[in-house]
């Protein structure tokens, strides 16, 4: 049985050393905006980080009344009550901003807000998280993904050189600078899933990188005489299809996700399309190039011999 | 890399086998699973609280308490062995974190350290530049009571929450002062929440019958007595109570072996009974205070004193509190499982009902089953029969991940069930690699067994440097990661491995066998 499409059946011959100044203009620019979005807008840090509470109901009858659930919520005292459908029309996501005083005065908030609206109610999900340890949240998030790029890019260096670590690095960071802008810029709630989305593109980023950097390495060294330019488009045009291929099947299992895995993974999932997106692109147009001014060392090494893989792992 | 020796063709049929075999009891319906004989290994993944609905509650203890109350204790004890060594002091006091004295007498400076040693050998006395004493718990002393106060805080928990009857619990620790728990099936935990939020700390104390809370009030508390508010019939009536009580502890709620609320008068009341050194202790006292009144002290608030009017020496007893049906249960029920050493803070609280896991469990099975077709379709549009073969390969990749999540005993969360997708998604990375690779071959002239040979070799290196930055990612995630986050990385992680395998042995069986069997003159993608 023949595939009934084949997406290249030559690699082409893009230009991507040549675009690539435009690329890294893009990619500053976007890197900018998206670091001066975070320092103004910032981040809309979900209960997990920010503390507060978050119930899920769904409200009797099959559609619920906003305003007259809003105006008996208002009347509690608990501060500023923000409602919003969720899914079905009488699904209701309630959230409190953090009550002022300890812990147990957020307890108090839940039980105030869920006496007051009564058992006709079906109480989907409450979340309560303290301050305190939303502020452990936001500190370990930090620290994972800032390990987890550097741990990669440790393990980069080790399997190719500096230069290539380097440029994954480099390329990583803007991935998740850009899509933390992205985040920053739709204003879409940030909490744990989502920092666990980030450390998925960070390692979806570098997969990508890795096979492009892997290819680059072999052209290397099949065509000691090629400018590293023509190697880099080589590679580049090469693996092409691949690129493509796999950023588009990951894509479709990430919309499947986005389509059907329901609300409460709907961040998540928005934000793992978008990595596959900035992650494919960077790979192309920022890892890649970059190595143009990284300038990996070329001789020393054996050229590998035909039919065998050029390094054994 | 086309050589596959018998061994190895077993080992791979077997190992899939046994991954469908695994993996069948999570798709088979309940009732087919508790027919199957006794010998086959049934195991399920077990569902995270967001599926199956449920209460995580982390909980911190109040370590700084237990410190506070051990220093407390340590003041009394010195206050007793100073006044009957008769060292005078101008300054006796706990100041944070130490115990501050001021003798009268420097000369006794010697004498009082040998006392601080016999009040407690974990204290630790030195003397200031100014003459005072300060005496504080050796670092080490400090470091062990807050673990073993964590420690038995879990196992008070442990039997207060299985007294509820509450159906597996998971109570574990979490960093130094934490603890996890995580209730399923409970969807309003109020009641638990209640039974956690009290210490549950009872003792047996003298009331003071020579003075007047009154008085006490205005500045004449006599050394040794502390005025504690009464949680007795009257203040539930609306009329606050007090009491001056000697702070003395005639017998400590430790000491009760049993307590079950039961009926007085047609009112709930609250039996005990006392082990056989609490109940010297109680006889002892009810002996020597005949007529006056013994308070029963909870958590520092007093449920009654009633008077005694004769030695008790049965070593049980009633406390007739001002109690409720729910009440009384609650609090026998409380004093069976014993005090918290520290009162414990609700750090966090997440609870699901039963109908949104539900509903999640639901639609995170759409999505992967849409995902799963999607990407078998897209596989065969670009790749035709090797398409089938990825296909076949990312079946048993969903096998093998699935037994490894339940044999692995792994829980998983709808952030594991959008693992397994994106999963797919990069199983078929490889897949794609290798065709990609041997189309490429195929294109610089080699022919069929050669571009099969070298497509297959040349994209392994690429497939393991890929994976292994990945599955670093993956297990940062798992180590630092918390709840779904962790069951997210568990899915990721193992089906990165399972993906490996199936990628670098099922699909290349699969093509050396069509190899073999056809001896194809070209390549078909």
């Amino acid at each position: 049985m023949r595939p009934l499409l084949v997406f290249l059946h030559e690699p082409p011959h893009i230009p991507f050393v040549k675009l690539h100044t435009l690329g890294f203009v893009v990619s500053i620019l976007l890197t900018l905006a998206s670091v001066g979005l975070l320092a103004t807008r910032g981040l809309n840090f979900g209960i997990d980080f920010r503390g507060g509470i978050v119930m899920e109901v769904k409200a009797p009858g099959g559609k619920a009344d906003l305003e007259a659930m809003r105006g008996q919520l208002n009347g509690l005292g608990l501060g500023e009550v923000s409602l919003q459908t969720f899914g079905q029309p009488d699904d209701v996501l309630i959230r409190l901003p953090r009550q002022p005083g300890d812990d147990a005065a957020q307890n108090k908030g839940v039980e105030t807000a869920r006496n007051s609206l009564g058992p006709t109610y079906e109480y989907r999900r409450t979340e309560v998280v303290g301050p305190k340890v939303g502020g452990e949240l936001i500190h370990a998030g930090t620290i994972a993904t800032m390990l987890a790029i550097l741990a990669i890019a440790a393990y980069v260096w080790f399997r190719f050189e500096w230069q290539f670590g380097l440029g994954a690095v480099i390329s990583t960071f803007h991935d998740v600078i850009t899509t933390l802008g992205l985040f920053s810029l739709l204003q879409l709630e940030f909490n744990l899933t989502t920092l666990a989305a980030i450390l998925t593109i960070a390692g979806y980023s570098i997969n990508d990188t890795v096979v492009i950097y892997d290819r680059v390495r072999e052209t290397m060294r099949k065509f000691k005489q090629m400018p590293l330019g023509g190697v880099i488009d080589l590679s580049l045009n090469e693996t092409l299809s691949r690129t493509v291929l796999t950023s588009s099947v990951t894509a479709v299992a990430v919309l499947a996700l986005l389509l059907f895995g329901g609300e409460v993974i709907r961040g998540f999932s928005a934000a793992m399309l978008w990595g596959i997106v900035i992650g494919t692109y960077s790979s192309l147009f920022i890892a890649a190039p970059l190595l143009l001014h990284a300038k990996p060392r070329r001789g020393g090494e054996k050229p590998a011999p035909a039919g065998t893989a050029p390094t054994k792992a | 890399m086309l050589n596959f020796q018998p061994w190895k063709t077993w080992t791979v049929i077997l190992i899939c086998l046994a991954g469908v075999f695994l993996a069948l009891p999570n798709v088979l319906p309940a009732t087919v699973v508790a027919q199957l004989p006794s010998w086959m290994p049934a195991p399920r993944i077990s569902y995270g609280l967001d599926l199956q609905g449920g209460s995580h509650l982390l909980l911190e203890v109040d370590l700084k308490s237990v410190t506070k109350e051990r220093l407390n204790g340590a003041l009394d004890g010195l206050r007793t062995a100073l006044l009957k060594d008769k060292i005078g002091y101008t300054q006796l006091a706990v100041e944070g974190d130490h115990i501050a004295v001021t003798l009268r007498d420097a000369g006794d400076a010697d004498k009082a350290k040998g006392l601080v040693r016999d009040v407690d050998p974990d204290l630790e006395a030195s003397q200031t530049p100014d003459g005072k004493f300060s005496i504080a718990y050796s670092a080490q002393s400090i470091a062990q009571r807050r673990t073993s106060a964590v420690d038995q805080s879990i196992e008070i928990i442990r039997r207060r929450i299985d007294e509820t009857g509450t159906k597996e619990p998971t109570i574990q620790r979490e960093g130094e002062d934490r603890i996890l728990l995580q209730l399923p099936g409970i969807d309003n935990p109020e009641h638990v929440k209640e039974l956690l939020g009290r210490t549950a700390k009872m003792t047996f104390q003298l009331v003071d019958e020579g003075i007047s809370p009154e008085e006490a009030k205005a500045g004449h508390l006599p050394p040794g007595d502390e005025i504690l508010p009464g949680d007795d019939a009257a203040a539930r009536q609306g009329q606050p109570t007090e009491y001056v009580i000697k702070k003395r502890v005639m017998v400590d709620g430790g000491t009760l072996t049993s307590a079950s609320a039961t009926f007085q008068d047609n009112r709930p009341v609250i039996q005990f009974k006392f082990d056989s050194s609490g109940a010297r202790r109680f006889a002892d006292t009810t002996r020597d205070n005949v007529h006056k009144r013994f308070a029963i002290v909870l958590d520092n608030k007093v449920i009654s004193a009633p008077v005694i009017n004769e030695p008790i020496t049965g070593g049980q007893g009633i406390i007739s509190g001002s109690f409720t049906v729910q009440s009384a249960n609650d609090l026998a029920l409380l004093l069976r499982a014993g005090a918290l050493p520290a009162p414990l803070t609700i750090l966090e609280e997440r609870t699901v009902g039963p109908d949104l896991g539900a509903d999640s469990i639901r639609a995170g099975t759409t999505a992967c089953l849409v995902a799963v077709g999607l990407v078998g379709v897209f596989m065969i549009v670009f790749y035709g029969l090797f398409g089938i073969y990825a296909n076949i390969a990312l079946f048993f990749n969903l096998c093998l991940l699935l037994a490894a999540l339940s044999t692995l005993g792994a829980t998983l969360t709808l952030p594991g069930i959008a693992g397994i997708a994106l999963t797919l998604g990069m199983a078929v990375d490889a897949n794609v690699l290798v065709n990609e690779r041997i189309r490429e071959e195929a294109r610089h002239g080699r022919g069929v067994i050669s571009a099969i040979d070298a497509g297959f070799s040349r994209a392994y290196a690429t497939i393991i440097d890929a994976n292994v930055t990945h599955l670093i990612a993956g297990s940062l995630l798992f180590e630092l990661g918390s709840g779904p986050v962790k069951g997210f990385a568990v899915t990721l992680c193992l089906g990165i491995l399972t993906s490996l395998f199936t990628t670098m042995l099922v699909s290349r069986l699969l093509v050396v066998w069509w190899l073999r069997r056809t001896r194809p003159k070209a390549i078909p993608i």
